[in-house]
């Protein structure tokens, strides 16, 4: 430890104010900070410091995702080769001793591996880029960001659309507003949405969940998908998809690891709780008056069954508690996340084109947060001056 | 009654003036900088749509259209008047804006203030002129519906202004690049919002 330190030492002077590479400097400070805690005190004042900076934030939410990623891996494994026609007849609890739990899980990794290299690559160049020209620090911001972006997508897209997806968000989600912190839309979700507009076969359709195998190409209808297309007879059982054993993106599928997930965020602060809970309640809620409606087999699905598969569960947890892009005061979180509920399960029940609609609902709340918070508060307002009147006029 | 309804939700959802047509961008752009003038602007539009669309509908159906005029003789029953349509609606688009500009002069000479320039301008917002035409070309069938239409219209495009000037307000402390500042991050939310708003294309009600 000692020695890195004064090997950072030893190759700092050039990078600051003055030295030869000074324009290279936030570059290398992003290095220094992500290797050390910087030892910059406040000089004047008192001030109360917590130890919980942007840093700490957003390493917690990758901790709350990593076993959603490690299950993920697992479960592209087994679905392969559940697909594969020499194992054909076999479940998830029969396959695993037949294949073995390793060759599984490397199967998972191979695939996976490259998605995150790639988010991460594409990103960070694209933050490193805008902070080297802006002159401004690398925000960890894109921590989360980048393990999110390979989650939710279809593990089967091409890397290459993973990294023009991932560019474009990081520019014109957040960038182009003035980095972390400042953007409107969660940039993840800009990227997905990206992706589903730009390369709708990919992501969606009758057979969004491709496992290429080495020789031949499978495929397998997602759950949302054959819901969508009218038959609920190929349906993973509740418990299945409840734990995840499911095809689907790959950090999507298990709804239990997504409520541990998201009952960590909420003990250590990070995640509001009031939006989880309220888009659970939304969503369920609107599920229950389309099975009141009953018009077709997709309305008379099972209330519950909306909240477990598709991205419901992991967009309600990791998605729409994004601090920046949500809404910003206690009254504003409730009606932004029953909004995204209910518009999620509007948008898969009535929209033929989409059979997922939780990305957009929660895409759609997004840029609408900003008036739910600006009613909100005017409202407040309104309510204390009016409270101040009153007040007054007992006086006199 | 479910027609009603459903070209009502669909004119502020699915065929949003702004999101999905990219009517009355003009102002659109330049008056949603706070949130209280968008608002006034808005209801403004709301109000002008809500009566010159019906009225159009009207003249379109007794005067203008194909062998509208067969009330008056049956002799004029081949008449087709429909090249005045641009005039007529404009004309009487014109006069609904006069009338509103008195209004908000007379109750609310702060908003009257603000909007400006832009009030007038309503008249040849397009926007406006588009929805009257919407109607013609869609073919709606009774006043009800034209009414749904016209009110749908003009509380989609108020949604689309006073979302879009929140966020305006929201980031007027964000570090946007300085060439891009004002119109140009504009731009940008707009698309971003379009995109947004592209969830609702396709549903059909």
């Amino acid at each position: 430890m000692k020695g890195l330190r004064r090997f950072v030492d030893k190759i700092k002077p050039p990078f600051e104010k003055g030295g030869k590479l000074h324009f290279l400097h936030s570059t290398f400070d992003a290095f220094e900070t992500f290797l050390f805690v910087p030892n910059t005190v406040t000089k004047k004042g008192a001030h109360i410091r917590d130890v919980i900076d942007m840093k700490r934030t957003m390493i917690m939410v990758v901790i709350a995702v990593m076993p959603l990623m490690l299950f993920g891996m697992f479960n592209i494994g087994i679905q392969h080769y559940l697909l594969q026609p020499e194992f054909s007849g076999n479940t998830w609890q029969t396959i695993i001793p037949e294949v073995g739990f390793w060759k599984i899980l490397w199967y998972g990794v191979l695939k996976f591996l490259p998605l995150i290299v790639v988010s991460y690559v594409a990103g960070l160049g694209t933050e490193f880029v805008f902070a080297q020209v802006r002159g401004h620090e690398v925000n960890e911001g894109f921590l989360v960001s980048g393990i999110l972006i390979p989650l939710i997508v279809p593990p089967t897209v091409p890397l290459w659309m993973v990294a023009l997806a991932t560019i474009f968000a990081v520019i014109f989600g957040k960038e182009v507003f003035g980095g972390t912190g400042m953007n409107i839309v969660n940039p993840a979700l800009l990227a997905r949405a990206f992706l589903f507009f730009a390369y709708p076969a990919h992501m969606s359709g009758d057979a969004p969940w491709v496992a290429s195998g080495s020789v031949d190409i499978i495929s397998g209808p997602t759950p949302l998908a054959s819901a969508a297309s009218g038959t609920l007879d190929n349906f993973p059982s509740v418990m299945d998809m409840f734990l995840g054993f499911m095809p689907g993106s790959v950090g999507e599928t298990s709804a239990l690891l997504i409520l541990l997930g998201g009952l960590f965020l909420v003990i250590t602060g990070i995640g509001s709780f009031r939006i989880m809970a309220s888009v659970f309640a939304g969503g369920f809620g609107m599920a229950l008056l389309f099975n009141l409606w009953g018009a077709n087999t997709y309305m008379d699905m099972p209330a519950f069954y909306h909240l477990i598969i598709g991205g419901f569960a992991f967009g309600a947890v990791f998605m729409a508690t994004d601090p920046v892009s949500a809404a910003q005061t206690p009254k504003g979180k409730i009606i932004y996340g029953v909004l995204i509920g209910v518009f999620s399960v509007l948008l898969r029940v009535l929209n033929p084109a989409y059979p997922e609609g939780m990305m957009l609902a929660i895409l759609f709340m997004n840029v609408m947060a900003p008036m739910i918070d600006h009613y909100v508060l005017a409202g407040n307002i309104k309510k204390r001056q009016k409270r101040l009147k009153t007040i007054k006029t007992e006086e006199v | 009654m479910q027609d009603l309804f459903s070209i009502f939700v669909r004119s502020i959802f699915i065929d949003n003036m702004i999101f999905a047509y990219f009517l009355g961008m003009c102002s659109y752009l330049a008056v949603s900088k706070t949130v209280k003038t968008s608002m006034g602007l808005g209801l403004a539009v709301i109000f002008v749509l809500f009566i010159t669309v019906p009225v159009n509908f009207l003249i379109n159906k007794y005067f203008l259209a194909k062998g509208a005029l067969s009330w008056l003789s049956s002799g004029l029953a081949d008449v087709d008047l429909s090249f005045l349509s641009f005039i007529m609606f404009i004309a009487v688009i014109a006069a609904i804006v006069q009338l509103v500009e008195m209004i908000i002069e007379k109750f609310s000479p702060a908003l009257y203030s603000a909007l400006g320039i832009f009030l007038p301008l309503i008249a040849v917002n397009c926007a406006i002129l588009g929805a009257s035409l919407f109607m013609q070309e869609r073919e709606l069938q009774t006043i009800g519906e034209s009414v749904a239409f016209g009110l749908g219209s003009g509380i989609g495009w108020l949604l689309a202004i006073v979302a879009i000037a929140a966020i305006r307000e929201k980031i007027r402390y964000s570090n946007v690049p300085a060439p891009l500042r004002g119109l140009g991050i504009t731009f940008i939310i707009t698309g971003l919002m379009g995109i947004a708003f592209m969830s609702f294309f396709g549903i059909t009600i």
